[in-house]
């Protein structure tokens, strides 16, 4: 495994900063609070704007990912069909407000592209299993069925 | 730069080849609306509240960052411009959490003033609310992002302006935020509590952490009441009453206080003084020496916090000096508790202060039982008016006695290049035995952000530099740091304009309001007899009677303090 020194020492300042972050993650699986502020010190790039660049862009991790990965499909026909709104529902339902893994490192939710089901939009896919034509209180029992509640 | 003519609204008119729409028509009499502008800072252009008509153009253009070009025909208010700046308005509303009445900023709010203006009576749009907890973790600021709409004014001027980067955006579409980074509090995260983005936030997104309610308890508590007065706020606090900038207004203010029931009422300019007779001695010791130069006023608690965090290793070049705040504070509890025969703790010791940050100051360990609460400018407006005291009509009345006397040195502290003239008149003096005529250094003046001066003070070239905000102050402490600072002494302050541009004054910052607030302050100066502090009969008794030499043990005791490593944030090397 690289180091994160060694990492960095590819890299120069914050034009590289998004392929910086990339291949950290690449290497550690996500971005560590202790990474980024390595990062900041080493380049002497402000936190705010690494965190910013962390945050912006949904394929950067910030926790290791949880034991269960949710997809939410943000696709066109899910989209129309109000991705959203279940966005919002697994949010609430998990606690997430803006984090990515659940404090007890049971779930983490992903946001992604068509996943190929348009036609039961809107989807949400739990590890390998695609659940389709989802309302507020399927999802609240798709949850509540892995949680055991 | 070369010129071009536009025309604004059928008229001809002179621009800068290259100027900002929006410059061009504030400097003809045209107030555009704008919610995410403001000169100093870059331009976003991100509530689209600013749009205009350009000839030829089929799309509205944003006037903030849309550049003028020879002969460009522009409109700033046709039907079609309101209109899209109703709608832009409604946008912005639609996922607003819109509890006006209860909110800090109720009338007080540029939001709310255009969504007056342009008469939106509902809000047609059900968008997605916004639902986060306010934080009020910080000792200075509230921040409740359910009330942010996004301009950047405050990450501009935290980031761009103070380079502190205590706060940034994050995430993206619905869920984007202003928040400090790593889910930090505003406690935890590298703020200095300068308060500047609260005067920068058009909503009530960002406000100073009331003390209202504490001292209302105080002042019916039974307790002997004393408030001191910073050097600004005889210079703004008229405005909170409908006065136009610039007209002082002391007698009023210490009368509103006595009417709040306060016992006495002192001036922290009469601590001023002190703190130029103790920085005063200290520097030219330090001079003399030739040790720990170039010497620091450490008069702003947003400086020294900034200085802490990142230029711990440079702390030494800081003045041992307190702020006036501190020293009337500690003056307060040790020498007038103990000629009252009181027990300090049966004082309750109130400051009015232009500044969100001294309210993190008095909480330092070392002024701990000191300053009680700290109001600023904007929320003793709001205790008087609380109060149901007539302001403007009260008889005007004068500080007590033994702290209330000061001199016009003191008067200049609040406002940039004040504090290091009123230094330099007594230092010329200190260091000559004299007492010499020149109590004005001009150099020092001004609204630029650095500034420097070089002064002959008895055969010796004193080289000295004043900035205000911190990104300014940054470039000398980098100097310094590299060993390359020429300077000999230095005064800095967070604020733009220094205290009267304080994160606790009423806003808008406008640099003509503060160059008029600082005029006032001029004006106290000269029309006084005394002009430099040393010569203040009231500190020179205090001096005989209790304090004994400047610079000396008891002075050192009660006068000074010690500073802390505060590389929390892992950013300073
Ligand atoms: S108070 Fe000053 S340092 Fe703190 S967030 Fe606001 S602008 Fe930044
Ligand atoms: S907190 Fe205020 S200044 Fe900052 S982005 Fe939000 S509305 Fe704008
Ligand atoms: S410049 Fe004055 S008002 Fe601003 S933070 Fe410093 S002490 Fe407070
Ligand atoms: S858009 Fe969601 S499955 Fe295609
Ligand atoms: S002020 Fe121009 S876009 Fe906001």
């Amino acid at each position: 495994m690289k180091t994160i020194g060694e990492i960095i020492s590819k890299y120069r300042d914050r034009s590289d900063l998004i392929d910086l972050l990339s291949e950290v993650q690449e290497e550690y699986g996500y971005l560590s609070e202790d990474n980024m502020r390595i990062i900041e010190q080493s380049l002497d790039i402000p936190l705010v704007d690494i965190y910013g660049v962390a945050t912006f862009y949904s394929s950067f991790k910030l926790n290791p990912a949880g034991r269960h990965i949710i997809r939410v499909c943000k696709g066109t026909a899910c989209h129309v069909k109000k991705a959203d709104m279940i966005e919002g529902v697994l949010d609430d339902l998990l606690g997430l407000r803006d984090k990515q893994t659940t404090e007890d490192g049971r779930f983490t939710l992903e946001l992604v592209n068509c996943i190929g089901a348009c036609a039961k939009a809107p989807n949400i896919m739990i590890d390998d299993k695609v659940y389709g034509e989802l309302t507020k209180e399927k999802a609240e029992r798709i949850i509540k069925e892995f949680t055991g509640q | 730069m070369a010129k071009v003519s536009v025309n604004l609204n059928g008229e001809s008119v002179e621009a800068d080849d290259g100027e900002m729409i929006i410059d061009v028509a504030r400097r003809n009499g045209i107030d555009v609306p704008h919610l995410c502008w403001n000169v100093r800072f870059e331009r976003i252009g991100a509530c689209r509240i600013c749009v205009v008509e350009v000839e030829g153009n089929p799309k509205l253009v944003a006037s903030c960052s849309t550049p003028v070009k020879a002969g460009m025909v522009i409109k700033t208010h046709t039907p079609r411009i309101l209109e899209a700046r109703r709608t832009n308005l409604e946008l912005l509303l639609a996922n607003h959490d819109l509890s006006c009445t209860t909110c800090a900023k109720n009338l007080k709010c540029r939001l709310q003033e255009y969504a007056h203006d342009f008469m939106i009576q509902e809000v047609p749009f059900s968008g997605k609310r916004k639902r986060e907890e306010v934080d009020y973790s910080s000792p200075s600021i509230v921040r409740d992002n359910n009330k942010c709409i996004l301009c950047e004014q405050c990450v501009q001027v935290c980031n761009k302006i103070q380079t502190v980067y205590a706060i940034g955006l994050q995430n993206r579409g619905f869920k984007t935020r202003v928040a400090p980074p790593m889910r930090m509090d505003m406690n935890e995260s590298a703020c200095i509590n300068c308060g500047q983005c609260v005067v920068a936030c058009p909503t009530g997104a960002l406000t100073e952490k009331s003390s209202i309610k504490e001292v209302i308890d105080a002042l019916n508590s039974g307790k002997y009441l004393i408030a001191q007065t910073a050097p600004s706020i005889r210079a703004t606090l008229g405005e909170c009453f409908g006065l136009p900038p610039g007209v002082p207004v002391t007698g009023q203010m210490v009368s509103a206080l006595r009417d709040l029931g306060f016992q006495k009422v002192f001036d922290t300019n009469f601590a001023a003084d002190i703190t130029i007779i103790e920085e005063g001695t200290e520097f030219i010791k330090r001079f003399k020496e030739n040790r720990s130069l170039p010497m620091i006023t450490t008069c702003c608690p947003a400086w020294i916090k900034f200085a802490e965090q990142f230029y711990y290793q440079e702390l030494h070049h800081m003045s041992s000096c307190r702020s006036p705040q501190a020293i009337l504070a500690s003056l307060v509890k040790t020498y007038y508790a103990e000629k009252m025969g009181k027990d300090p703790k049966d004082i309750v010791l109130i400051d009015i202060m232009p500044c969100t940050a001294k309210k993190f100051e008095i909480l330092r360990p070392e002024y701990k039982g000191e300053a009680d609460y700290v109001l600023t400018t904007v929320e003793l407006a709001k205790l008087i008016k609380q109060y149901s005291i007539d302001f403007l009509n009260l008889p005007e009345s004068s500080f007590d006695s033994p702290m209330g006397e000061s001199t016009g040195a003191a008067d200049i502290f609040g406002q940039t290049g004040g504090v290091m003239e009123a230094a330099l008149r007594s230092v010329a003096d200190l260091m000559s035995g004299q007492d010499l005529q020149r109590v004005d250094y001009v150099n020092v003046r001004g609204m630029e952000t650095m500034k420097e001066a070089e002064v002959d003070l008895g055969g010796n070239k004193i080289k000295t530099c004043i900035v205000h905000t911190l990104g300014e102050a940054r470039k000398l402490m980098d100097q310094i740091r590299a060993g390359t600072s020429p300077y000999h002494f230095i005064e800095i302050m967070a604020c733009y304009g220094g205290c009267v541009g304080g994160g606790g004054q009423p806003g808008p910052h406008r640099k003509e309001i503060l160059e008029k607030r600082a005029g006032a302050l001029r004006k106290e100066d000269s029309d006084k007899k005394i002009r430099k502090s040393h010569q203040n009969p009231d500190a020179l008794r205090l001096y005989k009677e209790y304090l004994g030499e400047f610079g000396g043990e008891k002075a050192h005791k009660l006068l000074h303090t010690t500073y802390t490593n505060r590389c929390i944030i892992k950013k300073c090397k």
